[in-house]
C-alpha cells in the first residue's frame, strides 16, 4: 500500500474544498470497499478525507411521507431501521442480502452507492482492465465473466455493479443529494450511475469533489407491495448473479403500478422499463409476467460464461411478481 | 455425579484441553511468537506464466526507507540442493507458472515491504504457455505411480467384453475443479538465524517434516535446524510439506543474520504457492449382471500436474477395491502444464475419485432398477478385490443400513422432480465413503515422570486444530492407567522426539501406537510407581498384521437437497454422515472431525471452483470473495453417527484415522440427491444454480 495522508473532516464545506482541491484525495466512509482497492493497488489515493464524522447519519422522516437517509447512516443501521422496515421493505431486504453482517456495520449509504465492480481483472493490477487503467483493454470480455453484464455492456467494458442497496433504490425512484463547490444538486439514483460506454472509468456522473450527502425516498403507495429477490452461488455473502427489486401495486386483478429494477446484469442497477411498461393495466397472469420478462430481456447479450442470467432472469422476475400479485389467502 | 466432560477415558468427549487458550486469545500461532526487532517478508511472484526474468531492477524498493534487503536470483545464495523446485528459490531466472517465487522484499514493517514490491520493476522474456487442463495426447502421460505410494495401472480379467455381455452399462464422464485449500490460518513463518543455528517458528502439518526438507536444501545439518509449531489453524495437506515463503524467509533471516525475518502470506498469494486439489477428469464405466451385481469396473482418471514438479493425485484408487467385480481397470494419467505445483487436499485422490465413482454407482442402481443403498450392498465385497486380503474390519453395509434407518431414507419414493413445495424441488441422495487406515512407522515418544506425580509424554507431533493434543493424552493417560489430568502432553516441535507427519489420516494412528509403545516398556522398566526422574524413550514396532489385511474406514453419507424451481439455486437443508473408523479416541473432537469434513464436502460440492484464465495462466477468483467456500447460511443439520467398531489389527488402541474419510462422498450424496429433486443429472463440480436451470 502506497503510503497516504489521512485526515478527520469536521464539516462538509471543508472536507469539499479539500477533496476538490486536490486530485489525488478522496473521500473514506465504511472503508470497506476503498481499503480493499488500497491495498490491492487497485487506487492509490494521496489523502483519505474520513466523513463519517458529518453530521448524516440520521434517517428522517419527510413531510409528505418521504425519508431522507443520511450519507454516513450504516447499512446495518438502515436496514434495522423502523420506518424503513415499515415502509420500504424491499430496502431492509436488499441491505440484508448484501456482503456479512461485519461488513454492513461499517458500510455506508452514500459508500454502498460509490462502491466498485468486483469484476476479478479490475481487482488484479496484473491483468488489463480498461476501467483500472483506461486503454489496456478488457480481460473479462473473452475471458471468466460469469458474473459479468449482459445489458448495457460495451466492448470496453462488461463489469457489473455489485449493490443491492441501489438496486432497491432504483425500485424506489430515489433521489441522491449531493454538495460540491457550487453548491447543492439532486440526482434520480437512476442517472447516478452510468453504462460503460467508452469511458468504463467513469462509473457515476459526480465530479471529483462532489460529497453525496444524502438519498431521499418518496413516499410509498399505501397498496403496494414490494420485495427483493436475491439469486446467488452462496446462501450468504456472494455477489448477485440475478437480482430483482420491485414494488407492485394490484387493482382489481390487473396491475396498476410497477416499478422494478434488476441487479447483477449491468453496469448499473437496471430500471426495468420495458418490463414496467408491459405490465401497466395487465392482468397478473403467468404470460404477462413472462412477456414483461422478455420485453425487458430482449436486448440482452451473452458472454461466453453468463448465458444462464437471461433465463434466470426471466424465471426469477417471473417468480418475483407472482409472489407479489397473489391475492391474500389465496 | 462424574463429569464427563473432565474424564479422560477412550473414547469419552473431553474437552479440548487447549480449549480456553484458544478462545481467549492466548494460543500463539507461528507468527504471533515473540521474537526481537523482527523484519517483514514480502515476496516477488512472476506476472508471466512460462519464460525467464530478462532484467530485475530492485533500486526503486531499495531506495525506500525502512527496506533492508530484496533478495532475487541475482544475490540469492546457491542452495546446496535443488532436487525439490519448491524450495529451491531463487536460483536461475526461468519461469515457470505464474506467481512463481522471483524475489522478497524485506523491510521494517508489513506495509513498507508490501509498497515496496509493488515498485520492483521487472523485464520479462516470455514463452508460449499451456496452462489449460484437457485431454490432449501432447499435454498428457501415464506416472510411475500415484500418491501415496500406489503402484502402476491394474488390469484383470477383461473389461470390455466383461461391458459388452453385460446386462446393464453405465458409461459417464466426470469432471471435477481445481480447489484450494484455504486453511484459516493462512501459511506464516519466522525465521531466526543464530549461531550458524536456524530456527523456525512456522504453521505445518509436521516439524520434522520440515526440517527434514529445509535441512540439506540449505546444506545445513538438520540438528541445527529447530522447528517450532505449537498451535496451527488447519492444514487440509497445504502444510504437509515446506513451500517456498518457508526457504525465502529462511535465506533473508541468513542474510541479515541477527534479525528475524517473519512472512505471512496473503490468500492471494496462497493461490499459487501453497498447492490445491489437481483439476480432474474421470470415466467410469460400469457393467452389471441382472441380478444387479457388477461384472465390469473401469476408472480412468486424468489429473493436473505441474510442468517444474509431478504430483500425482490418485483419483482411481478407491474403485481397486470399493466393490465386487470380477473384471476391473483402474487408469491414472496426468495432464503436464506451466501451472502452480498441486499437492494435498483433504482426502486427495478419494475426495474427487469416489465423486465420481459413487456418481456412476448411483446412475447404475437407477439403471439396473435397484435402491441405491441395496445396490451398494449387493456389491459388497468379502475380501480386498485388488490383493484378495480378508479386511482387518469392513463394516460399509451397517453404515448404510444404519443411515438409511436413521435418515428415514426406507420410505423413500424413487421417482425424480416430484417433491415441490413452495417452489423448490426436494430430493435425497446416498454415496459411500472410504479411506485407508495408515499408519506411519518411526515415530519415537519419551514418557518421564515428573516431581508433582505427573506424567510427562513428548512427542514431536503436530495439532493442527484437529484435537490432536487431547486425543493423544487420552490414549497416553489409557496406557499409562492414569487419570488424563495426570498426563502433561508436549508435542508441536523438533525439540521432542521425532515423529511421523499429520497427513494421510495417519497422525492420531502412528502417534498414539508409539506413546502406547512408551508406556509399555515405561512401565516394563520402571514399574507402576516410578521413581522421580524415571524416563523412557521407545518406537513403536511395526504393525505384525501389516500386510496382512486390507485397513480402510467406511462411512455412508446422506444428503437431502432442495433446488429453486425458477432460479436453480440449490440447498442442503439436511445431511448425515454414518462412519464404521475403529474405535473412537475422543466423541466430541472425532464428532468436529466428520462435521468438518462433511461441511468441507458440501462446500465442495456446492461452491469450490478455482477458475484458471489460459491466456494469463492463473486463478482468476484468487481471494475468499470470489473463491466461494460454504458460509454457515449454506450449512443446514448436519447430523453425525458411528458405528461401535473393534479392530484387533489396524493398531494396538484399535482406531482408524478419521480427517479425511467425512469430505468423501459428500459430493455425490448430494449430486444423487439433487437429480433425485429435479431429474437432472450434473456430472461436473460444483453444482451450480445455472446447471439446474429449467
Amino acid at each position: 500500500m502506497k503510503p497516504f495522508d489521512y485526515q478527520r473532516a469536521d464539516d462538509a464545506d471543508s472536507a469539499i474544498a479539500t477533496v476538490s482541491g486536490d486530485p489525488e484525495a478522496r473521500y473514506i466512509g465504511g472503508g470497506t470497499n476503498l481499503v480493499d482497492h488500497m491495498k490491492l493497488g487497485i487506487t492509490e489515493p494521496g489523502k483519505l478525507v474520513d466523513i463519517t464524522r458529518l453530521p448524516y447519519d440520521s434517517v428522517e422522516a419527510l413531510p409528505g411521507g418521504g425519508v431522507r437517509i443520511g450519507a454516513t447512516v450504516r447499512n446495518s443501521d438502515l436496514a434495522a431501521s423502523h420506518v424503513i422496515r415499515q415502509r420500504y421493505p424491499v430496502l431492509a431486504q436488499a441491505l440484508l442480502a448484501g456482503a456479512s453482517g461485519q461488513l454492513r456495520n461499517l458500510a455506508t449509504t452514500g459508500g454502498n452507492l460509490l462502491q466498485r465492480t468486483r469484476c476479478s481483472y479490475f481487482q488484479d493490477t496484473s491483468t488489463p482492465c480498461n476501467k483500472r487503467e483506461p486503454g489496456t483493454g478488457c480481460s473479462a470480455l473473452e475471458g471468466w465473466n460469469r458474473y459479468h453484464a449482459v445489458l448495457g455492456a460495451s466492448e470496453h467494458c462488461v463489469a457489473t455493479n455489485p449493490s443491492d442497496m441501489a438496486v432497491a433504490l432504483a425500485a424506489l425512484d430515489a433521489t441522491v443529494l449531493v454538495r460540491g463547490q457550487e453548491g447543492q444538486r439532486r440526482i434520480p439514483v437512476t442517472e447516478l450511475h452510468r453504462l460503460p460506454g467508452d469511458e468504463p472509468e467513469r462509473e457515476t456522473v459526480l465530479e471529483h469533489g462532489e460529497l453525496i450527502t444524502a438519498v431521499e425516498l418518496p413516499a410509498p403507495s399505501e397498496s403496494s407491495r414490494s420485495t427483493y429477490r436475491k439469486v446467488r452461488d452462496r446462501a450468504s455473502y456472494a455477489f448477485a448473479l440475478v437480482s430483482v427489486a420491485a414494488v407492485v401495486e394490484v387493482s382489481e386483478g390487473a396491475i396498476s403500478h410497477a416499478r422494478i429494477a434488476l441487479g447483477g446484469l449491468a453496469h448499473k442497477p437496471w430500471r426495468a422499463t420495458a418490463a414496467e411498461e408491459a405490465l401497466r393495466g395487465a392482468p397478473a397472469t403467468e404470460e404477462t409476467f413472462r412477456n414483461a420478462a422478455e420485453a425487458e430481456l430482449a436486448e440482452a447479450r451473452a458472454l461466453r460464461d453468463n448465458a444462464f442470467k437471461i433465463p434466470m432472469t426471466r424465471n426469477t422476475l417471473s417468480a418475483v411478481l407472482r409472489e407479489l400479485t397473489r391475492q391474500e389467502g389465496a | 455425579m462424574t463429569d464427563v466432560s473432565n474424564s479422560g477415558k477412550l473414547g469419552e468427549p473431553l474437552e479440548r484441553l487447549d480449549g480456553p487458550a484458544k478462545v481467549t486469545g492466548t494460543a500463539r500461532y507461528a507468527f504471533e511468537q515473540p521474537v526481537d526487532d523482527p523484519l517483514y517478508l514480502h515476496p516477488l511472484q512472476a506476472d508471466i506464466a512460462r519464460g525467464r526474468v530478462v532484467r530485475i531492477d530492485t533500486s526503486p524498493a531499495e531506495a525506500l526507507s525502512g527496506v533492508h534487503t530484496v533478495l532475487t536470483h541475482e544475490n540469492a545464495e546457491s542452495l546446496s540442493s535443488r532436487v525439490d523446485v519448491e524450495l529451491a528459490v531463487l536460483q536461475s531466472p526461468e519461469i515457470g507458472y505464474r506467481g512463481q517465487v522471483i524475489g522478497a522484499v524485506v523491510a521494517d514493517t508489513q506495509e513498507i515491504a508490501a509498497h515496496a514490491a509493488g515498485l520492483v520493476e521487472v523485464t520479462y522474456e516470455r514463452h508460449p504457455h499451456d496452462t489449460v487442463f484437457r485431454s490432449d495426447d501432447e499435454i498428457v502421460y501415464t506416472p510411475d505411480g500415484s500418491n501415496p505410494m500406489i503402484g502402476e495401472d491394474l488390469d484383470r480379467g477383461d473389461v470390455d467384453e466383461a461391458l459388452a455381455a453385460a446386462e446393464y452399462a453405465v458409461d459417464a464422464t466426470y469432471t471435477t475443479p481445481a480447489e484450494y485449500n484455504n486453511p484459516m490460518e493462512p501459511h506464516a513463518t519466522i525465521a531466526v538465524w543464530e549461531s550458524a543455528e536456524l530456527t523456525l517458528y512456522d504453521s505445518n502439518q509436521g516439524s520434522y517434516t520440515v526440517r527434514d526438507m529445509i535441512a540439506p536444501t540449505l546444506g545445513m545439518d538438520p540438528q541445527r535446524v529447530h522447528v517450532f509449531a505449537p498451535h496451527v489453524g488447519g492444514g487440509f495437506g497445504s502444510k504437509g510439506v515446506p513451500h517456498a515463503h518457508v526457504m525465502l524467509a529462511a535465506l533473508a533471516a541468513r542474510k541479515l543474520e541477527g534479525r528475524p525475518v517473519k512472512c505471512a502470506l496473503s490468500r492471494r498469494q496462497m493461490f499459487s504457492l501453497v498447492g490445491y486439489r489437481p483439476p480432474t477428469r474421470q470415466r467410469v464405466r460400469l457393467g452389471a449382471d441382472s441380478a444387479g451385481r457388477l461384472t465390469a469396473t473401469e476408472h480412468s482418471a486424468l489429473e493436473q500436474t505441474a510442468r517444474v514438479k509431478e504430483y500425482a493425485e490418485q483419483s482411481a484408487s478407491a474403485a481397486r477395491n470399493m466393490y465386487v467385480s470380477a473384471n476391473r481397470r483402474i487408469t491414472n494419467e496426468l495432464a503436464v502444464l506451466d501451472v502452480p505445483v498441486p499437492t494435498w487436499m483433504r482426502a486427495p485422490g478419494e475426495a474427487g475419485g469416489m465423486y465420481a465413482l459413487e456418481t456412476a454407482m448411483d446412475e447404475m442402481a437407477l439403471t439396473c432398477g435397484v435402491d441405491p443403498v441395496e445396490f451398494r450392498v449387493r456389491n459388497e465385497p468379502e475380501r480386498a478385490p485388488e490383493s484378495g486380503l480378508p479386511f482387518s474390519s469392513r463394516n460399509l453395509v451397517s453404515c448404510l443400513r444404519q443411515g438409511a434407518e436413521m435418515f428415514g431414507w426406507n420410505d423413500r419414493d424413487p421417482e425424480p422432480g416430484v417433491r415441490r413445495e413452495n417452489g423448490w424441488l426436494s430430493g435425497t441422495g446416498v454415496a459411500a465413503a472410504t479411506f485407508p487406515s495408515f499408519s506411519i512407522p518411526g515415530s519415537k515418544a519419551t514418557i518421564g515422570y515428573e516431581p508433582g506425580g505427573y506424567y510427562r509424554v513428548e512427542i514431536g507431533a503436530v495439532d493442527l486444530g484437529t484435537g490432536s493434543r487431547t486425543a493423544l493424552s487420552q490414549i497416553a493417560a489409557e496406557a499409562l492407567e492414569v487419570p488424563v489430568e495426570a498426563v502433561r502432553l508436549h508435542l508441536g516441535s523438533t525439540e521432542q522426539p521425532r515423529a511421523s507427519i499429520a497427513g494421510g489420516s495417519s497422525g492420531t494412528a502412528s502417534w498414539g501406537s508409539t506413546i502406547v509403545q512408551a508406556a509399555r516398556e515405561f512401565r516394563a522398566e520402571h514399574g507402576a510407581e516410578p521413581a522421580e526422574g524415571a524416563e523412557t524413550t521407545a518406537e513403536a514396532a511395526a504393525n505384525p498384521a501389516a500386510g496382512e489385511y486390507a485397513m480402510n474406514a467406511y462411512g455412508a453419507q446422506f444428503a437431502e437437497v432442495a433446488v429453486n424451481a425458477d432460479s436453480g439455486e440449490i440447498r442442503v437443508p439436511r445431511m448425515l454422515g454414518v462412519f464404521a473408523a475403529g474405535r473412537i479416541v475422543n466423541a466430541r473432537t472425532a464428532r468436529s472431525q466428520f462435521l468438518g469434513g462433511m461441511t468441507m464436502g458440501l462446500s465442495m460440492a456446492l461452491h469450490e471452483h478455482g477458475v484458471l484464465d489460459g491466456r494469463f495462466g492463473h486463478v482468476v477468483n484468487h481471494d475468499l470473495a470470489g473463491y466461494h467456500v460454504a458460509g454457515n447460511a449454506d450449512v443446514g443439520s448436519v447430523e453425525v453417527s458411528w458405528l461401535d467398531e473393534h479392530d484387533p489389527h489396524v493398531n494396538p488402541m484399535g482406531i482408524k484415522g478419521i480427517g479425511e474419510i467425512g469430505i468423501v462422498g459428500v459430493a455425490a450424496a448430494i449430486g444423487n440427491a439433487a437429480r433425485h429433486a429435479t431429474g437432472i443429472r450434473v456430472r461436473e463440480l460444483p453444482l451450480t444454480p445455472e446447471k439446474f436451470l429449467i
